[in-house]
């Protein structure tokens, strides 16, 4: 099953998505961004607005990816692809890197998800399919490290099914521990054990978004009055 | 004269008995010393655990030495990279076994191993399948899981320059887990792309001070098959 939305509803391509969460980030945040959309979120900070991007290999101060003649081999960000060092970067070993993460000291981390629960439980790293390795890399760390977990997925499935959900069904990354959702039909944040609608893409209703999700959903106050 | 430079990677490497753990530096390819791991391969020693970030690509370095069958336990927090056939062939038919940790708690745990600290809590991993059975804590009413120091017979370790101390610098990300796997070995071994001078490299740029190493070679980059 594929969810069919109706005309007018104007869903967040994989860019506008990134656009829409780099906006939330204000000037001085340390922020680590995860593996695949995630990443695209550096793409889209607003010029001269100063965020220093984390990575757990060892860097602070992650730049854009070079020009095919200007890769430098030792130069990686934590999806193994090529990249920069911004001016005022600096490099650090891995005790030092999770440190940064496990101590506290990220603003923010925006990570993938498969699932997302009312009450901030994360599933992002394994599902029950056994004939592959599992891998967790430095998921783990940074859902119960950084100060602030943003998630950035998709609304539903490819089949169609809810990624919001009352429990996670698929094992967790870290109970409790996300604040606020971004999806490509709508930015919801987990206060007081549920999950808020803050924002709506044009053309998107309440009534089609709750029945998109396995959780009931509440929309924010200021939206409530003019709902 | 402490001079800890080897004449050759058998003699860097020494003797190693079967069942030893091995741990090595590196993230993906990065900072991941190939050279000394096809002389791991040369020592003969099987049933090993190897500790590393990730379980190699290809068919070169990390993933050569799975593909022998030289190793019985992989430790590792993301085995599944591209490229990593030999791993997936291995593990999916049973032939080796694995332990997959976080990654923050693998560093931690071997710089733990360095700093002699048998244990550690951390917040990691907690409510989560990977901190089933693991004694916890509970601090300020925050849960914590208790972690292991973890240790090795050997490290291997890419570096960028050393000095016949053992003085090591890195280059750019290449540092990663090199520093630290290098403390938590009985024996540590460093492939030095660039030869210093004592005294030429910066006392307040050298990341690994020599104490932790115990022998080097020299590996410039452009021999590298």
């Amino acid at each position: 099953m594929t969810v069919t939305l109706p005309e007018g509803v104007e869903p967040r391509g994989r860019d506008a998505l990134a656009a829409r969460i780099a906006a939330d980030i204000p000037e001085g945040w340390y922020v680590n961004l995860g593996i695949g959309l995630p990443t695209l979120i550096a793409d889209h900070v607003p010029p001269g607005r100063e965020v220093v991007l984390h990575s757990e290999n060892g860097i602070l101060g992650l730049g854009a990816a070079p020009p095919e003649d200007e890769i430098e081999p030792w130069l990686v960000n934590a999806g193994k692809q090529h990249v920069t060092l911004v001016p005022g970067g600096s490099y650090f070993h891995h005790a030092d890197s999770f440190t940064m993460i496990r101590g506290g000291h990220l603003d923010l981390c925006v990570l993938g998800a498969y699932e997302v629960a009312v009450n901030g439980d994360i599933a992002n790293w394994a599902t029950f399919d056994n004939s592959r390795a599992p891998a967790v890399g430095g998921a783990m760390d940074l859902a119960a490290g950084a100060r602030r977990l943003w998630v950035a997925m998709d609304h539903v499935t490819r089949e169609g099914a809810a990624k919001l959900v009352q429990a996670c069904s698929y094992p967790l990354t870290a109970p409790g521990a996300v604040s606020r959702v971004y999806t490509n039909l709508a930015v919801l944040d987990i206060e007081d054990g549920g999950f808020t609608v803050v924002e709506m893409v044009p053309g998107m209703s309440f009534a089609l978004l709750q029945a998109l999700a396995d959780a009931p959903l509440r929309l924010a106050e200021q939206d409530a009055a003019t709902a | 004269m402490i001079d800890k430079f080897a004449a050759s990677i058998a003699e860097a490497i020494g003797p190693l008995p079967d069942g030893s753990t091995v741990l090595l530096g590196g993230f993906g390819a990065v900072g991941q010393a190939d050279q000394l791991i096809e002389g791991l391969i040369e020592t003969g020693a099987r049933e090993l655990t190897v500790v590393a970030n990730n379980a190699g690509y290809g068919r070169i370095g990390l993933a050569r030495l799975l593909e022998l069958g030289h190793v019985r336990k992989l430790i590792c927090s993301f085995p599944r990279i591209a490229g990593s056939t030999i791993f997936e062939t291995l593990y999916s038919s049973g032939r080796l076994e694995l332990e997959l940790v976080p990654q923050g708690t693998l560093a931690e745990r071997m710089r733990a191993a360095g700093a002699g600290i048998p244990a550690f809590y951390t917040a990691t991993s907690v409510g989560t399948s990977l901190a089933e059975g693991k004694p916890v804590l509970e601090v300020d009413g925050k849960t914590y899981v208790r972690e292991y120091a973890l240790s090795g017979d050997l490290a291997l370790v890419e570096a960028w320059a050393g000095d016949r101390w053992g003085n090591l610098t890195y280059k750019m990300a290449g540092r990663n887990f090199n520093p630290i796997v290098a403390t938590a070995a009985t024996r540590t071994v460093a492939q030095v792309h660039n030869v210093a001078e004592l005294g030429e490299l910066d006392p307040e740029a050298i990341v690994t001070p020599g104490i932790f190493v115990d022998s080097l070679i020299h590996l410039p980059q452009e021999e590298w098959a």
